[in-house]
């Protein structure tokens, strides 16, 4: 029987552990905005080196 | 797609209707020369991605903001209040930036530092529309950064309140409690189900380590998650008044301290994860309806709407000349000078010295025509200046003005609406309920008493723990919740899930005009008489740009913005000879050797004699007559542009309830209305704010719960006085007054159905009351009867709580689809 108090230890902590996580990531305010960051990792890094359209020095 | 319907060219940045000559570069173009200049920034840091996001991301740069309008930024004392860390490299500024609506934005602005290099990082946190940033103190200042911001489109939007007050953040803690319980729930409910599974007598260290494991569970769902439930009945007792919380923590109590007792005792697992599931949902209904609406702001009060510094010019005695300082608003003194840019509010009352005033009131009074004030005159806080800078004397400081007034008589007076938590019609039935389960409690004591007294504990526990009046709470938060959501995605959003009620009830409609049934920033003018040719057209508009009254500004503003090339071209400076204005007639002069006179109806007859009465007789506003050489040419109504759907709206209405128009203005339009609005509704013209706040009083005596619609800071009084005060916006995110509800403009049409979602939510609620009491009426049997075993709570506990979840929702979404919402 005490395969399953280890059983339960194992499970336990484990669970203990994601809700470790989950208060972690509130805490770090991970749910306070849900648009900005699935949007963010999509934008490339840098901005493209070459502008678009070719500026006339005058517009400068 | 727009462009194909209208035939309108719209432009490629902020997506308004251009002119008719618009400005091109390359394949895009532009309505004007302050989006093409954002354009030409981007692409010169390829930062064109803006423009490939969204269609028309830009924000309109027509209206130009004033150089030094960030100038108070270098103040230090203003500028500690904004900035939230700073050493010697770097400081750290949030400004908050109503403009932000889309990707577009986001990627933009967290491209800062490619624009400018001394900005080190910018965030944005879009659900608050605030960007953070962290700037090199040695090379851009926060007013530089502010600037930098507003030539992108995006300007900060900085006021008093935000000045020495910690942000606000979002309650994390429900969030938390919740995760919590939902935890301790799952792990109690799994570590239950051996034993209800049965498990052998050589098993029974198992099932000992099993329950308290349970127990230990329990213990953060005790005395961690439902501490919101003990808060709120603890506060329902000290108002003497019993909520529908109190009869909740006394099952949780009830059912912890019988478990506890039970386990200790080795004589059943008790009954942990039947409070655990029940603590657990109504955690669930209540973080529902708690949402926030973290953009929104219902608490503004008048520190938002004045600006947080103004320029005071300081005379210096040795040289004689004034030089120009800025103040923080509330280091403002009696007598200082201040000057009043265009377009700027007036702070403080005062004395104008220097200039020519013309102030709309609209923001204090309703009146939406401008008020002229000569030199010497007194002008009061609230105004915005529309005319060139002024300077006005301070006679009166900040806090003592007339509008300032006016606030802090509410606030002394205070609202009577919420003594001691909200009153919900679900208060008195969980009372109702709380007696008849103690009276059922007493009943099966008394009978157990008489047979077998060993039992009368447990049976009493049992009635308790299986009748706690959670599935009503349950009811009414997740049916509230679910409403406060579809509301919000109508652009229709509450203060909390109380206000529903108060909309469900309300029996009489007061509207304020101004800004509310009409549209703020239109007006309507249209022409009848001869046709003009573009050249006469620009006659006119120059003429009118020169007057200073009101109608004739708005006449040229409204020409010139139309687009029509000919107007395009009146910017009002070139010369004109023998101009005159007779004061309340009109004005006259010679524009390139041609006589133009603009004015009423008698004005032009004394000039050209007979006049087409036919011209402007289907119109409802002021009109103006125009005469070219010695000819009436034909007559402009400029009349208030109502909101679309105002008489569906009307029609919804009536019948229903009462309603009443409260209005600023003069009576001019009262035909009009009372044919859109239908001939019982009741016109009141020249109110006051303290008026309209008399009015609601007064219905509010005669027993009517008063819902009032309105938009401005001069409604502020009366949105309080009211039992339910909604604020009407163009844009949701600025310039609401305090307010219960904050509704989009142009869904304005749709309260009727809103007011009647409400009441059907009321009804939803109800049902599913009935519902659950069927559930407990089975959980009660077995209680009485003595036979109340933990499996038995614990199928039906989670069970009755599943069902009125789904009940309430699926039927609130069913009403909701039902009205097309």
């Amino acid at each position: 029987m005490s395969v399953i108090i280890l059983l339960l230890i194992a499970s336990l902590s484990v669970a203990l552990i994601f809700l470790g996580a989950f208060i972690w990531s509130v805490r770090n305010k991970q749910f306070d905005d849900d648009y900005a960051p699935p949007r963010r990792i999509l934008f490339d890094d840098k901005p493209s080196t070459t502008p678009t359209t070719k500026t006339n020095p005058t517009n400068q | 797609m727009d462009t194909t319907i209208k035939k309108d060219i719209l432009c490629s940045h902020c997506g308004e209707r251009c002119p008719k000559d618009p400005i091109r570069e390359e394949d895009r173009v532009f309505c004007c020369e302050g989006c093409l200049l954002v354009y030409r920034l981007l692409d010169s840091n390829g930062l064109c991605n803006y423009y490939q996001l969204n269609a028309h991301p830009g924000i309109n740069r027509r209206m130009a903001v004033r150089r030094d309008k960030f100038a108070f930024l270098d103040d230090v004392k203003i500028a500690a209040g904004l900035v939230s860390f700073q050493n010697e490299s770097e400081v750290h500024v949030q400004f908050f930036l109503p403009q932000i609506h889309c990707s577009s934005c986001l990627y933009l602005l967290e491209q800062l530092p490619h624009l400018e290099r001394g900005v080190v990082s910018s965030r944005v946190d879009f659900a608050a529309k605030q960007v953070s940033l962290i700037l090199d103190s040695k090379t851009v200042s926060l007013r530089k950064a502010a600037e930098l911001l507003t030539s992108l489109g995006y300007e900060p939007y900085i006021s008093l309140k935000d000045l020495g007050q910690p942000k606000q953040g979002v309650d994390k803690g429900l969030l938390l409690q919740l995760g919590v319980a939902g935890f301790c729930f799952a792990n109690i409910m799994l570590i239950s189900f051996p034993e209800y599974l049965g498990l052998d007598h050589s098993e029974q260290a198992i099932q000992r380590v099993f329950r308290y494991l349970n127990l230990l569970f329990s213990l953060p769902v005790v005395f961690y998650s439902a501490r919101p439930f003990y808060l709120s009945a603890w506060k329902g007792l000290q108002h003497r008044f019993l909520n529908i919380d109190a009869p909740i923590v006394l099952a949780i109590w009830v059912t912890f301290i019988r478990s506890i007792r039970e386990v200790v005792a080795g004589s059943g697992s008790g009954y942990f994860d039947s409070m655990a599931g029940i603590v657990f949902f109504m955690l669930a209904g209540r973080f529902l309806q708690d949402r926030t609406y973290r953009r929104l702001s219902f608490d503004r009060d008048y520190r938002s709407y004045f600006p947080v510094a103004v320029t005071v010019v300081m005379p210096d005695k040795a040289t004689g000349k004034e030089s120009d300082l800025i103040k923080a608003m509330p280091d403002i003194r009696s007598g200082d000078t201040l000057r009043i840019f265009s377009g700027e509010l007036i702070p403080a009352d005062g004395i104008l010295t220097r200039g020519k005033a013309l102030i709309d009131y609209s923001f204090v009074t309703g009146e939406s025509q401008p008020v002229e004030k000569q030199m010497g005159e007194i002008v009061y806080a609230g105004g915005r200046q529309t005319a060139a800078a002024i300077e006005i004397l301070v006679v009166k400081e900040v806090a003592q003005s007339y509008l300032t007034q006016l606030w802090n008589r509410k606030e002394r007076g205070g609202s009577a609406r919420n003594p001691g938590g909200d009153f919900s019609f679900v208060h008195p039935l969980s009372r109702w309920f709380t007696c008849i389960v103690l009276a059922i409690a007493a009943g099966a004591a008394w009978y157990w008493g008489l047979r077998d007294p060993g039992r009368v504990w447990s049976v009493v526990t049992a009635v308790l723990i299986v009748a706690c009046p959670c599935a009503l709470l349950l009811s009414s938060t997740f049916t509230n919740g679910n409403l406060l959501r579809i509301l919000g995605r109508h652009h229709f959003y509450l203060r909390n899930a109380a206000v529903i009620e108060r909309v469900a009830t309300a029996d009489h409609i007061v509207f304020d005009k101004t800004g509310t049934l009409t549209e703020a920033r239109r007006q309507e003018v249209s022409y009848t008489g001869e046709k003009l040719t573009e050249d006469q057209e620009f006659l006119i508009v120059t003429l009118a740009a020169q007057s200073s009254h009101p109608l004739s500004r708005m006449l040229a503003r409204r020409l010139m913005e139309e687009g029509r090339s000919g107007a395009m071209r009146g910017d009002g400076s070139c010369s004109i000879l023998g101009f005159r204005e007779t004061e309340g007639q009109g004005v006259e002069g010679f524009v390139y050797g041609e006589r133009v006179a603009l004015g009423s109806l008698d004005f032009i007859r004394r000039m050209v004699g007979d006049i087409d009465k036919s011209w402007g007789a289907g119109g409802t506003g002021t009109r103006v007559y125009v005469a070219i050489g010695a000819r009436a040419m034909g007559c402009y109504d400029i009349s208030n542009h109502y909101r679309d759907g105002l008489g569906e709206l009307a029609k919804a209405i009536r019948g229903k309830m009462p309603v009443s128009v409260l209005s600023g203005d003069n009576n001019r339009e009262s035909k009009n209305l009372q044919e859109i609005l239908g001939q019982d509704t009741i016109l009141l013209f020249n109110q006051t704010p303290k008026g309209k706040s008399r009015y609601i009083e007064h219905l509010q005596r005669v027993g009517k719960r008063v819902m009032m619609i309105g938009d401005g800071l001069n409604d502020a009084g009366a949105l309080e006085q009211s039992d339910i005060g909604i604020a009407v916006t163009e844009d949701c995110n600025n310039f609401t007054p305090a307010s219960d509800a904050i509704l989009r403009a142009d869904e304005l049409r749709r309260l009727p159905v809103f007011i009647r979602l409400c009441q059907v939510g009321k009804r939803i609620i109800l049902a599913s009351f009935i519902l659950s009491i069927f559930y407990n009426l089975i959980g009660l049997f077995f209680a009485v009867s003595g036979a109340l075993s933990p499996l038995v709570a614990a199928i039906l506990m989670p069970s009755s709580s599943l069902t009125i979840l789904l009940v309430t929702y699926s039927c609130s979404n069913a009403a909701a689809r039902w009205m097309r919402l």
